[in-house]
């Protein structure tokens, strides 16, 4: 058998080698009649090249990049003698032009994604007139540039284009810490009544006086959503209230790491409450990652239990009002909380209170009336405050024709 | 321990997430893409410990003959049933015409679908609760509804052509007035709001300042 089997393996190797220089030859014939079918060219087809071809590094990316642009050529119109601009690379002190790619005509501008940082490279732009016929090419011209260069890619470590957004987030972060220090240095701050978080309490209590359990539902986006971090930092406020109430809190999760998290909030809530044996496991529980999946059980859970009050807070999307209309069927009280505007109108229709975008990230501070958190509510109400201030003068200068202030916020290379 | 070693590792994944938007130099380039690589393998992992609660929770209900355990042994067989045939079809196992395909196609589409074909309905009775006109704003909310529907529809423009309104209000143009610069203006107004909240809660964060999310205040 093992003889046999190395016959076989050297017949094989045998029969490849035979085939392979066959199969080359094949290949060199076919390209070989490519090149004979070409037609000759008619007379005055050839165009006249592009002009000032300039290279230099790609700006602002992270380097093996560099970017060619030129003047088009005055045979560039409609109906002109271009089809297209070839653009070929080739390394410094050497004459191997490679094609790197084509530019349709019209276009002025070509970008090299295929180079090495710190190698010196020459490039030509062809002007190029073809005839094409079902794809095929019947007839082919064209004039090369110069050769223009050397130039290198490099990387670069600040993305200019983004010194706007920068700035923005430095002001953002300067606001914010200034209103920080303020309030740890004991300053009262004023934060308005958020009617959805003041009604926590009467939601928790309405749920003991009926002898009824809580509901709350943490959304259907992982840990790394900003929105499920503040829909689970208030779940702590209300499973401590929940303990203290001495009420069942049921948090059914559409997330493995959500659970993992809002079953430490929870146990951490008892036992501040004072009451650690009363937390149970199985009252954060997972249930599926699929939305609809997720939402048919919350539905059923609101159904059967018919819980008191329900909390909605965190990301939701087309089940917020399958669920939502399922839990006011029922009557009970309903508190939402999300950062999805599409789904606010949702959660306003069929809920008692809604937290309205923001609202539902400044619910830990609020809820907890730490200074240092409530400090930075204060400093993203001057950002917005400043925002407000821009949107109200880049609108009278749009009006007036003058455009430098409204696009220095215009973010380029998103 | 417990809290500090999270918070270290969320200080400095928010801090590299924050200046990497800035940097395009390597290795800043790459940070985003192998912390969100190292995010979905976690989450991967921790799939199994949802998957085990799930099957620990209806087990126990069916074990101890808790309300309604029957919708229980139904998640419990959907569950195995499912995993046994993704697990021994194979590599090729979602392709057409295997059996976990058909399961995706005959089971699992219809159930999602109806679930969300709900939606129309609901959406119905949230609109009919909405639009009542029972104060000032209920009713601006009632005529912008109005005029948005009818303006959406082929027959608004054709009933104000009947009746020869000028074409400035036809439906369609005041639908779309509404909609780009009443509930455009609206919407950037919460979407400005919601951006600066999660900068702010995304600052809290990497700062330690809210350890609400790890049990502490």
């Amino acid at each position: 058998m093992k003889y046999y089997c190395i016959r076989f393996s050297i017949l094989v190797f045998l029969i490849f080698f035979a085939a392979a220089p066959a199969s080359i030859a094949q290949e060199a014939t076919n390209t070989t009649m490519a090149v004979d079918t070409l037609a000759q060219a008619p007379p005055d087809v050839t165009p006249v090249m592009a002009k000032n071809v300039t290279v230099r590094d790609n700006p602002d990316d992270g380097g093996g990049s560099i970017r060619i642009d030129w003047d088009l050529s005055v045979d560039d119109h409609e109906g002109g003698k271009i089809t297209a601009y070839r653009v070929l690379r080739s390394e410094a002190g050497t004459d191997d032009y490679v094609v790197v790619g084509d530019a349709p005509a019209g276009k002025s501008e070509f970008v090299d994604n295929a180079v090495t940082d710190g190698i010196e490279y020459l490039y030509k732009v062809a002007a190029i007139n073809e005839l094409k016929r079902n794809g095929e090419v019947i007839w082919s011209v064209m004039s090369d540039s110069d050769p223009i260069g050397p130039v290198k890619s490099s990387a670069q470590w600040f993305n200019m284009q983004r010194i706007n957004v920068f700035v923005g987030t430095v002001f953002v972060c300067l606001a914010i810490f200034f209103f920080i220090q303020k309030a740890k240095s004991g300053q009262d701050l004023y934060i308005r009544k958020i009617a959805g978080l003041e009604s926590v309490d009467e939601a928790v209590g309405r749920a003991t006086e009926m002898g009824r359990k809580i509901l709350f539902v943490p959304g259907i986006n992982d840990m790394d959503n900003v929105q499920t971090i503040a829909g689970v930092a208030i779940l702590g406020r209300v499973a401590q209230l929940a303990a203290e109430y001495e009420t069942q809190i049921e948090v059914p999760v559409s997330r493995s790491l959500v659970m993992i998290t809002a079953k430490e909030i929870v146990k951490e809530s008892y036992s501040k409450a004072g009451r650690p044996d009363a937390f149970n496991e199985d009252q954060v529980h997972y249930i599926t990652d699929d939305q609809f999946g997720y939402a048919a059980a919350i539905d059923g859970i609101i159904v059967r239990d018919k819980p008191a009050t329900i909390f909605y807070m965190g990301a939701f999307f087309a089940e917020s009002l399958i669920m939502a209309e399922t839990g006011n069927s029922i009557g009970a009280i309903q508190i939402a909380g999300t950062g999805q505007p599409s789904q606010l109108p949702f959660f306003v229709a069929s809920c008692d209170y809604t937290l309205i975008g923001e609202e539902l990230f400044a619910a830990s501070a609020y809820l907890s009336r730490e200074p240092r958190l409530l400090g930075s509510i204060k400093g993203q109400d001057v950002a917005k405050a400043a925002i407000l201030i821009s949107i109200i003068i880049g609108v009278i200068l749009e009006t007036f024709s003058i455009y430098q202030f409204s696009n220095f916020f215009r973010v380029i290379g998103e | 321990m417990r809290r500090e070693i999270p918070m270290i590792i969320t200080a400095v994944v928010g801090f590299v997430f924050l200046i990497q938007y800035f940097i395009p130099h390597y290795p800043f380039s790459q940070l985003n893409n192998w912390f969100s690589d190292w995010f979905s393998i976690i989450g991967a992992c921790a799939i199994w410990l949802g998957a085990l609660n799930l099957m620990k929770i209806s087990f126990d209900k069916v074990y101890r003959k808790g309300r309604d355990w029957g919708y229980s042994i139904v998640i419990i067989v959907s569950f195995i049933l499912i995993v046994v045939i993704g697990f021994t079809g194979g590599e090729s196992f979602r392709d057409f015409g295997t059996k976990f395909d058909w399961l995706y196609q005959w089971i699992y589409t219809p159930l999602s679908a109806t679930m969300f074909a709900l939606l129309a309905f609901f959406v119905a009775s949230a609109s009919y609760r909405a639009f009542r006109a029972r104060n000032l704003e209920a009713t601006l909310l009632l005529i912008a509804a109005f005029f948005v529907m009818i303006g959406r529809v082929p027959v608004g423009d054709a009933i104000a052509g009947i009746i020869h309104l000028p074409e400035v209000i036809y439906p369609s143009k005041v639908a779309s007035w509404i909609m780009n610069y009443i509930n455009g203006a609206g919407q950037r107004a919460i979407m400005i709001g919601i951006a600066l909240g999660i900068v702010s809660t995304s600052l809290r964060i990497i700062l330690g300042i809210e350890r609400a999310h790890l049990g502490g205040e």
